[in-house]
């Protein structure tokens, strides 16, 4: 026992010398600033909900919030203005499912062919030239869609079209977010183990047959995680359609006619010098709420997808 | 013991390619090829757009592009010149506020936080979030807070402020990714010679992830370059034919004067915006290239 006891002291005594001999007060200092620069996400999330918020309140008070979510009639500029949204849902809604027609066959084909057929030159070639169509700023999307799309091809198939069309901005953005679906699921099903293809051919499965019933299925929450997050994308996109797609609020399904989108109203009506209180200006921040919560609740959703994705594979 | 030796000798044997005998079924082969258009859509696609604005902007790529300043009245003449100043303005600020809050912040959730705490939970899915939020959004947020409550109004740093939480979250990912690609014993070795925790990321772990935040920070910051619709909302839209003198100044960038000249009706302004519009895509190429070739460049193997 005696012998232990001078040991055990001379660890403790060696324990504490190897600890600081005085806090480091600098140390918690730089830590406080780099947590700051942490929390300004959190505030940022915050501002923007505060900031929609409190003039949407406003703006429920003097429209009730049923005639806005249910009014079929949006004339914000007229003396006794309308504010029924279902125009502008309906303008994002047929030019999303454009978008979406487009982009999901081609963004799951492109996703399928770079992970499980391409060779490694051509992978090397074609993924940093989707990573360039990514980023062409969307306004160069937009006067494409006007100028080349509907004046140059669309009139020709479409004699009837408008200059400003759903059509031109829905087939455009499709375009825009395919690298957004193709690179996620791309992700999604590099990930499968390649355990599961092996099982498939050993099988004599062919390579078609691997990648839709083994790849796919095994992929598929990474892959709707990718599609949720380009509809989400495609519904927030602002220059295509203000450009394109004109700026005439309709409640109609033809996509050969002009719509006008929730993204486009808040642009074009914030692009002008509205005073502060006035119910046009309130107007913004209530169709910039529905935006919002509309994308939020898709971005949730996408990003629990994906965790979950990643928590089965690793 | 002999089953292994065979599998030494004759590995390719076993590719599934000649496991599924000669030939590939029709419906396989129609497949791939349908497979391989989806993939020819884009890529033809973003070749016709890039042949299209050359062409259409080339009778006016050349120095009166970037020496004269937009005019209603002269557009066989007319620039973009307060346009690209504007955008050199308006990103310089950008970067100065986005790059240190961003490397700050993923510094402190990299190297500081304590992992998987509900509070680093919290930050990360809300940095995510953030991420996919419509840009327009930020524009209702720069303009309800930069711009009327704290009255900067329709100027440089408004724009500037916006952009930066605009692009805040992409620089975070993409710097906490570079900072996860430096081994763990780099920072063991640093702390074990007595460096503090501070001194261990500042001296060790940063330097080390340099190449992989300067590639992300690029990267975000072409995309905010291209941004426009936010601006709308920011006063970009107003005429100006001026170059911003002041971080206050009034300001327009080029995808704005792109986005006034495609709304106005004569062909003349058409043909402006294209070479606007080709002046823009070169700048972000150029970027994107040395972006790339920093990656390339600089890449280490630990």
């Amino acid at each position: 026992m005696s012998t232990i006891n001078p040991d055990a002291t001379a660890l403790t005594a060696a324990a504490n010398s190897l600890r600081r001999s005085k806090p480091h007060y600098g140390e918690r200092v730089i830590r406080g600033l780099l947590l700051l620069a942490a929390v300004v996400s959190v505030l940022t999330t915050f501002g923007i909900v505060i900031s929609l918020l409190i003039p949407s309140i406003e703006f429920f008070t003097e429209i009730p919030i049923g005639d806005f979510l249910f009014g079929t009639t949006w004339t914000p500029l007229f003396m006794n203005g309308e504010f029924g949204v279902l125009p502008l849902v309906s303008g994002t809604l047929v030019i999303t499912g454009i978008a979406i027609i487009v982009a999901i066959p081609l963004g799951l084909g492109s996703a399928i062919y770079l992970s499980e057929y391409a060779s490694l030159r051509v992978r090397k070639v074609l993924k940093p030239t989707l990573e360039v169509l990514a980023g062409i700023p969307t306004v160069v999307f937009g006067f494409f869609a006007l100028e080349f799309l509907t004046q140059l091809v669309l009139v020709k198939i479409f004699p009837g079209i408008e200059v400003f069309n759903a059509l031109s901005a829905g087939i455009i953005m499709g375009i825009m977010i395919i690298p957004t679906i193709a690179s996620l699921s791309e992700d999604a099903m590099a990930a499968v183990p390649s355990g599961l293809r092996d099982g498939a051919y050993a099988l004599g499965s062919t390579k078609r047959q691997t990648a839709m019933k083994v790849v796919i299925p095994a992929a598929l929450s990474g892959i709707v995680a990718a599609f949720v997050l380009g509809i989400s994308r495609a519904i927030g996109e602002t220059m295509i359609v203000t450009i394109a797609a004109g700026l005439q609020p309709q409640l109609t399904l033809n996509p050969l006619q002009g719509m006008q989108t929730m993204t486009s109203y808040i642009a074009a009506a914030g692009s002008g010098d509205l005073a502060t209180g006035s119910i046009e200006y309130k107007s913004i921040f209530a169709v910039g709420l529905l935006l919002f919560i509309l994308t939020f609740i898709m971005n949730v959703f996408s990003i629990r997808l994906v965790r979950r994705f990643r928590q089965v594979y690793q | 013991m002999s089953t292994r030796q065979s599998l030494e000798q004759q590995p390719q044997s076993f590719s599934p390619q000649s496991l599924s005998g000669k030939g590939t079924p029709l419906r396989d082969r129609i497949f791939m090829w349908a497979l391989f258009l989806a993939l020819a859509v884009g890529v033809f696609t973003l070749a016709v757009l890039l042949i299209y604005v050359t062409v259409k902007g080339w009778p006016r790529l050349d120095l009166r592009l970037i020496t004269n300043m937009p005019s209603v009245r002269d557009p066989e003449n007319a620039g973009a010149q307060s346009a690209l100043t504007g955008s050199i303005w308006v990103i310089t600020f950008t970067a100065l506020i986005a790059l240190p809050m961003g490397i700050m912040a993923a510094l402190y959730l990299e190297e500081f936080a304590r992992p998987s705490s509900k509070f680093q939970r919290f930050i990360e899915v809300n940095i995510q979030n953030l991420a996919a939020v419509p840009s327009i959004v930020y524009g209702i947020l720069g303009l309800a807070v930069f711009a009327r409550a704290l009255a900067l109004g329709q100027s440089v740093i408004t724009a500037s402020m916006t952009l930066a939480l605009l692009v805040l979250p992409v620089i975070i990912i993409s710097t906490r990714e570079a900072l996860r690609a430096v081994p763990r014993s780099i920072r063991d070795g640093s702390l074990a010679l007595g460096a503090t925790e501070w001194q261990t990321a500042y001296r060790q772990t940063l330097p080390a992830a340099v190449p992989g935040i300067a590639t992300g920070t690029i990267l975000a910051l072409s995309r905010a370059i291209g941004e426009a619709a936010p601006l709308l909302l920011l006063g970009a839209v107003s005429f100006i034919t001026f170059n911003p003198d002041g971080v206050l100044s009034n300001y327009t960038t080029m995808p704005i004067q792109i986005f006034n000249w495609t709304k106005e009706s004569r062909e003349e302004f058409q043909i402006l915006a294209a070479a606007t519009i080709v002046l823009l895509l070169v700048i972000l190429l150029a970027m994107n290239f040395i972006a790339i070739w920093i990656r390339n460049r600089t890449q280490k193997r630990w």
